[in-house]
């Protein structure tokens, strides 16, 4: 298993250079000027030396390489410095990614907006998860029950209704009709004692809740098919023949076998929450990556779109390891080597 | 002292099982009835669909319900009735007093979990077992079943196992505490000859040793002729024949007893020629008022069409549900 681990993680190496690659021809590609949202009275020589400053102007190849120095070695370096206090090398020279439009340095945006987006994201993800394990299995059960019909119902429209509609409309109820929650999420806000605790809460609850119910919807139904499926296999007529309660058939029979599908359509659904991220903090004014993301775009601040991506690409690759990973641990028939 | 003359451990009567289906309701058993006494050896035949695994399954309500429905009859076991027994007091039963062995080896174990624990969790759930006792006696049930290096094998998947193997680890399971009763679903169909052979042995041996009376369903005749004590046979969810094996074998009293065994090439009767029961098997869906072999029965008359004969007696231990005296060419004339 370690050695797999470690065999994965050296061929995702070659496959996020070539994703990096990918990334930079498309922005280089798209229109767009990082000097567009300056005002007017800047003039077009100015303009030129600003372009000029940024190596905006340089061969696709020297920025993306510079772009991959940066990023692979700068910056790891200078985390490493910052955690242990120590100075390798020339730390002074060393370039940074930096932020076309801000002029700070990207990772250290990157930071600093990262613990809202995890909040949120990792709190819908797990939540999300933790409704529709139980929900689908529950529902398979249960088939045709009222249970059953009810989660139903309320998958398909969690499903069939983009979060850009149900933000919104969570808003309007729970904000502007009955007042509930705050419409936009402070990211300033700190937890310093239970009232504080109270207010996280709240303003966390529209975004998760959207965000968990699109997760859950799509992920309900198919844990509902894989416990189906698997309640009419042979071995589950074993079981009950040797005396087992429900419960027990249930839950080490047929439950880990179920899983299994379940958590391809898991690591499948993680870059969609990305997706779904941008969108939701879009919504409720998130200070997270998504925005960062969103805002990066509108400014064609290049380098920032790019490091942003990268990291989405890197973290989709990450949790397809994880995938296959909990594979071998749910089914024995899956080895590694 | 002849198995059939021993105190009766098992004693089904008028079993009717059904199962809703979109296409209408399939009559699966109907009227069954029959004994089981202790240590007895009794063959269950007949073609697929004739309801030999759904009358044993509703014994211990493994069929799935919905859609199946055990509409009536009774299953005396121990004094108790099965089929009416509570959820808890049935568990008590499965795998503890009446244990399973299905048809396919391949499906019917756990994929992700090892052979030892799936041994092993009826002896914890049953008799008390901790994890090493119940994993001690789980290798003394696979050496029982013949397989080599036991210990070992007590941590392999199934998937790890050849089918023969599984299937050994399947009666394994069935075996863990010492049933009283132990059914067996077609458990060599899906195996090779050899290792038919092997399983057959296992079983036999093991029913000495542990006196535990035996169901064997099959559409095998040869295995069950070399078996078994008593045999059933099966048509249309109904018994048609009931008789101990000798006399079942030497003089058949149903036509579709006599269609089989006229099906099957013997060795004594070089170049006969073979014959075969034309027509198909009863469609069950709708409960049978005539006798569901008429349409196939070359000595089907008036009365067969108009009502299903029910198990006469017709020698000694020996019942056939026939209107139609083979032997003397008449009408079967019943008090």
């Amino acid at each position: 298993m370690g050695q797999y681990i470690i065999r994965r993680t050296l061929i995702a190496i070659p496959t996020l250079v070539v994703i990096s690659f990918v990334i930079f021809i498309i922005l280089d590609l798209a229109p767009g000027d990082p000097t567009a949202s300056l005002p007017l009275t800047v003039p077009p020589e100015v303009r030129e030396r600003i372009r000029e400053t940024l190596g905006f102007n340089d061969p696709f190849l020297i920025r993306w390489f510079k772009w991959m120095s940066q990023m692979f070695i700068a910056e790891p370096l200078n985390a490493t410095e910052q955690v242990f206090n120590v100075s390798l090398g020339d730390s002074e020279e060393r370039l940074r990614i930096l932020s076309w439009s801000s002029r700070a340095p990207v990772i250290d945006t990157i930071l600093e907006r990262l613990p809202q987006t995890i909040w949120v994201l990792g709190t819908a993800f797990i939540l999300g998860v933790l409704i529709a394990i139980p929900v689908g299995v529950i529902s398979a059960y249960k088939q045709y029950s009222a249970f059953d019909n009810v989660g139903t119902f309320v998958s398909m429209a969690g499903y069939s209704m983009p979060v850009f509609f149900t933000g919104v409309l969570a808003i309007v109820i729970f904000s502007v009709w009955l007042d509930w929650f705050p419409s936009f999420y402070d990211t300033t806000h700190k937890v310093t004692d239970f009232d504080s605790f109270v207010f996280q809460l709240k303003q966390m609850a529209m975004p998760v809740g959207v965000l968990a119910l699109f997760n859950a919807a799509a992920l309900s139904r198919f844990t509902r098919s894989s416990v189906l499926d698997n309640l009419n296999e042979d071995y589950v007529r074993t079981a009950r023949s040797k005396g087992l309660r429900e419960n027990r058939v249930l839950l080490r029979h047929v439950l880990r076998n179920s899983l299994i599908p379940v958590v391809t359509l898991i690591a499948l659904q993680i870059p969609g929450i990305f997706a779904g991220a941008i969108i939701t903090e879009t919504i409720f004014r998130i200070n997270g990556l998504g925005k960062y993301l969103i805002d990066s775009i509108l400014a064609a601040d290049i380098p920032a779109v790019q490091t942003l991506t990268f990291i989405f690409a890197a973290l989709t690759v990450f949790f397809n390891l994880i995938a296959d990973v909990t594979y071998g641990l749910l089914d024995p028939r899956i080895r590694y080597d | 002292m002849n198995v059939t003359q021993r105190e009766p451990v098992l004693e089904v009567k008028e079993l009717r099982t059904q199962f809703d289906t979109q296409d209408g309701i399939v009559h699966a058993v109907n009227g069954v009835s029959f004994t089981l006494n202790k240590g007895e050896f009794l063959g269950v035949v007949g073609e697929s669909g004739s309801g030999k695994s759904v009358t044993m399954m509703s014994l211990l309500r493994l069929i799935p319900m919905p859609p199946g429905e055990i509409v009536s009859g009774t299953a005396m076991f121990n004094g108790e009735d099965l089929l009416t027994l509570g959820e808890d007091a049935l568990r008590k039963v499965r795998g503890a007093k009446i244990g399973f062995i299905f048809q396919d080896p391949m499906t019917s174990l756990n994929p992700v979990l090892t052979v030892g624990f799936q041994i092993q969790e009826s002896l914890k759930i049953h008799q008390n077992m901790d994890d090493k006792q119940s994993r001690a006696r789980a290798q003394e049930l696979l050496e029982m079943v013949g397989i080599p290096a036991a210990a070992d094998r007590l941590d392999n998947f199934p998937f790890e196992l050849s089918g023969g193997m599984r299937q050994r680890a399947m009666i394994a399971v069935a075996l863990a505490c010492n049933p009283e009763i132990l059914i067996a679903d077609e458990p060599t169909t899906a195996l090779d000859v050899t290792i038919q052979a092997q399983i057959i042995e296992i079983i036999t041996d093991l029913r000495d040793q542990l006196d535990s009376a035996v169901i064997w369903i099959t559409h095998d005749l040869g295995v069950v002729a070399g078996l078994a004590d008593r045999v059933l046979v099966m048509y249309g969810g109904q018994i048609v024949e009931e008789a101990i094996v000798n006399d079942l074998y030497a003089d058949p009293q149903h036509p579709y007893t006599k269609g089989l065994l006229g099906s099957i090439p013997r060795l004594d009767q070089k170049g006969a020629e073979l014959t075969n029961i034309k027509g198909q098997p009863p469609n069950l869906y709708s409960f049978p008022e005539s006798c569901s072999f008429a349409p196939r029965c070359p000595y089907a008359y008036e009365r067969c069409w108009n009502e299903n004969p029910p198990l006469l007696n017709v020698g000694e231990s020996h019942f056939a549900s026939c209107w139609w005296d083979i032997e003397n060419n008449r009408p079967r004339y019943v008090s």
